[in-house]
């Protein structure tokens, strides 16, 4: 591998400014002083790598991790991890959470009047394999209320938070079901002004991976920050 | 072929579900070589009110200043019991700790040394992408040479250098101050 010099910044539009009044929260929690442009260090170039020891069997399939099957319409979310230079980013670590399919989270912070399941916990992680492929099987999650506005609900998804190879490659990032009515009224979704970067946030019905009599399928594939230059492409 | 990164979204008030199972606070178990200490603080926001739905995550060197990671290709040992990750959910007064060791020097931009750091990456509802900071230590003669921190207004540079907890100088605190007159400085990384 090339020794990597830094990684891509991103491209006009399509990643959010801390403050978005939109998104009322960010009122009282964005920095207001400048940033300071961060040269990318080896300490930004490398980041923590995770293996199958940090894994449980049922980790993957979060309609198994309890004596009895959850409530819902069972699905399975897979895709690709990949940077930006198409490149698959292998044996990365992939962490996921949602609301249960009523749309109430178990947490003591979620005083939604919807009841929990005590056969989903909504929680997953899996490693994406040698092609940067990973897979999850879950139930869809429901929409949910909060109280950022009036009558405001967050459209149904899935949070997702990945390492990729280095420090300067963490996301946090949600998935968006195809055809949801909320999303043109979801701060979150539309907090970019790039529309191609927002419909990206949406994953698509993909019958490759359906089970038939048993799961609808979604593909989401992500895609994280990618070296701007190798020191051969670099030498004049 | 140019791909353009997924856009970053909020982690939300909910990340404990997802990200807790990964808590790591201790980061230098028994036989982990290198000088031992505690780093904790706040995290508050622009109204001065502790935060307690926030993530800290740290990434760190060795004792050796080595990264276990496979671009790391420096001639330093890896010790094998130390990953250099750390996770802390702050706690209902707005708390996060780590205990770990403290990094060595290692190779920075222009070919000059950085000092000893960790580099911190910030969650929590209401920001739509992490922030990112550093940690730097007191007393510390190799700040004053750090290629990082020369880039930080000098006096910002305060609020990146940990200080002693009670003139404890194995046990040290950060506060992360979101907004106002002592705001931590936050990088565009
Ligand atoms: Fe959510």
């Amino acid at each position: 591998m090339p020794e990597i010099i830094a990684y891509r910044r991103p491209f006009p539009g399509t990643q959010p400014d801390y403050l978005f009044p939109a998104y009322a929260s960010t009122l009282k929690r964005a920095p207001t002083q400048p940033l300071v442009m961060l040269p990318h260090t080896l300490t930004e170039l490398t980041g923590p790598v995770f293996g199958y020891d940090d894994l449980q069997a049922t980790d993957h399939d979060l309609t198994k991790q309890h004596p009895a099957d959850p409530i819902g319409e069972r699905i399975i979310v897979s895709g690709r991890v990949l940077d930006e230079n198409g490149r698959p980013v292998p044996h990365t670590l992939v962490e996921i959470w949602q609301a249960n399919a009523a749309g109430r989270y178990p947490h003591r912070a979620d005083q939604h009047a919807a009841p929990t399941d005590p056969n989903f916990t909504g929680a997953g992680r899996t490693l994406t394999d040698a092609h940067g492929h990973y897979r999850f099987v879950s139930i869809r999650p429901g929409e949910y209320p909060w109280r950022n506005h009036y009558n405001a609900w967050r459209p149904a998804h899935i949070h997702f938070s990945l390492f990729g190879s280095a420090f300067a490659t963490r996301l946090v990032t949600q998935m968006y079901f195809p055809g949801d009515p909320l999303l043109p009224y979801d701060p979150m979704f539309n907090c970019v002004p790039d529309e191609r970067a927002r419909n990206r946030l949406i994953s698509t019905l993909d019958w490759e991976t359906t089970i038939p009599e048993i799961a609808l399928a979604y593909r989401f594939d992500i895609i994280l920050r990618g070296p701007n230059e190798t020191p051969m492409e670099n030498r004049k | 072929m140019s791909l353009q990164a997924s856009t970053s979204q909020t982690v939300g008030p909910y990340l404990h579900i997802g990200l807790s199972w990964l808590i790591t606070e201790n980061l230098a178990p028994a036989g982990v070589a290198g000088e031992r200490l505690s780093i904790e603080g706040l995290v508050i926001d622009g109204d001065g009110k502790p935060i307690n739905d926030a993530l800290v995550e740290i990434w760190q060197a060795n004792a050796a200043g080595k990264y276990a990671h496979p671009q790391d290709r420096q001639a330093k040992p890896v010790d094998p019991g130390f990953r250099g990750f750390g996770r802390s959910a702050t706690d209902d007064q707005g708390r996060f700790r780590f205990h770990t060791i403290k990094p060595g020097r290692l190779p920075g931009p222009g070919g000059k040394l950085q000092a000893p750091h960790l580099a911190v990456n910030l969650f929590m509802r209401g920001q739509l992408k992490q922030l990112v900071s550093r940690i730097y230590f007191p007393g510390e003669p190799a700040n004053a040479e750090d290629p990082v921190l020369a880039l930080v207004p000098a006096e910002r540079r305060e609020t990146l250098i940990a200080k002693p907890l009670a003139g404890q100088s194995a046990a040290l605190e950060w506060n992360v101050i979101l907004q106002g007159r002592d705001e931590t400085v936050f990088f565009d990384c």
